[in-house]
């Protein structure tokens, strides 16, 4: 099929990253344009914080510029760029000291197997109950409570939606340590969130 | 199937990628077990909470300043 949307969109893509690495600012303005959102929110989510989340955003772009000549085209240009803006997140962290995160709970009961303890449920449409900055407050602080890379796995893979490989390279774990983060991730983060949205607890 | 199979299966389930006759086993736990219901939807909904897209939009003066800093640092630069 010609008119395949995705297949078009990647070609483009290649287009611009040739365009760029032969000297167009305008085509790497255009890849900027293109993954700016994304690469702020990833930022934001990483570090929690704006003056971060926009040194990541910019630190992200020049280095892509100045290390374009080194990108190869076996992996794509986002997921590159990506992997520029998680190492800034978390060096930023590391630098700052400001990790909040608390150990994670095994999950694990009395026979070895993994259950979560928290199983009440929750109000209908919770998110509609808060205003949107009160929202806001209580999935950044859940989010803050997980060591940095469960947090960065989480939102590469539920939010960004890159693959379990993907994440993996990116992050030099094996496939399976990023199942396994993913798991926990998801779980630390029901449970902080179930603290205000349980039934019965208004 | 147990409810310690569920949760060894929650990922895959929640991506979709349970084969048939997992999906089914799984499912027809589900009906049966309301815990196991709970922490399904649960966990689903603390994903979409978190894929809002309308959570960390750029702001204007942040990419007007990213797009400043990269023309004065890059655009006369050979790559």
């Amino acid at each position: 099929m010609s008119d395949n949307p995705q297949a078009s969109v990647a070609k483009d893509e290649y287009a611009l990253v040739t365009e760029a690495k032969a000297g167009s600012y305008a085509a790497f303005e255009e890849l900027v344009s293109r993954y700016e959102k994304k690469i702020y929110r990833l930022g934001m989510n990483i570090t929690g914080n704006p003056e971060d989340a926009e040194e990541v955003l910019q630190e992200t772009f020049l280095k892509a510029f100045q290390h374009l000549p080194d990108f190869r085209e076996d992996s794509r240009f986002y997921t590159w760029i990506v992997r520029i803006a998680v190492n800034e997140g978390l060096m930023k962290l590391r630098k700052r000291r400001s990790d909040k995160s608390v150990p994670l709970e095994d999950y694990v009961d009395e026979e070895g197997a993994v259950m979560p303890r928290e199983v009440a449920d929750w109000r209908p449409n919770p998110e509609e109950q808060l205003a949107q900055a009160e929202l806001e407050g209580i999935l950044n602080n859940a989010a803050r409570s997980l060591p940095p890379t469960f947090r960065t796995v989480f939102f590469l893979r539920d939010v960004e939606g890159l693959s379990t490989q993907e994440t993996a390279e990116l992050l030099n774990l094996t496939v399976s340590a990023v199942k396994a983060r993913l798991f926990r991730a998801r779980l630390h983060l029901r449970d902080e969130l179930a603290k205000t949205f349980k039934r019965g607890d208004n | 199937m147990k409810c310690t199979d569920v949760m060894q299966e929650l990922s895959d389930y929640l991506e979709g990628s349970l084969d048939a006759r997992e999906k089914q086993e799984l499912c027809e736990h589900l009906k049966k077990c309301h815990k196991c219901q709970v922490i399904v939807d649960t966990t689903q909904k603390t994903i979409e909470l978190y894929c809002d897209g309308e959570r960390f939009p750029l702001p204007n003066p942040v990419r007007e300043r990213l797009h400043d800093m990269l023309r004065t640092k890059c655009q006369n630069e050979p790559v």
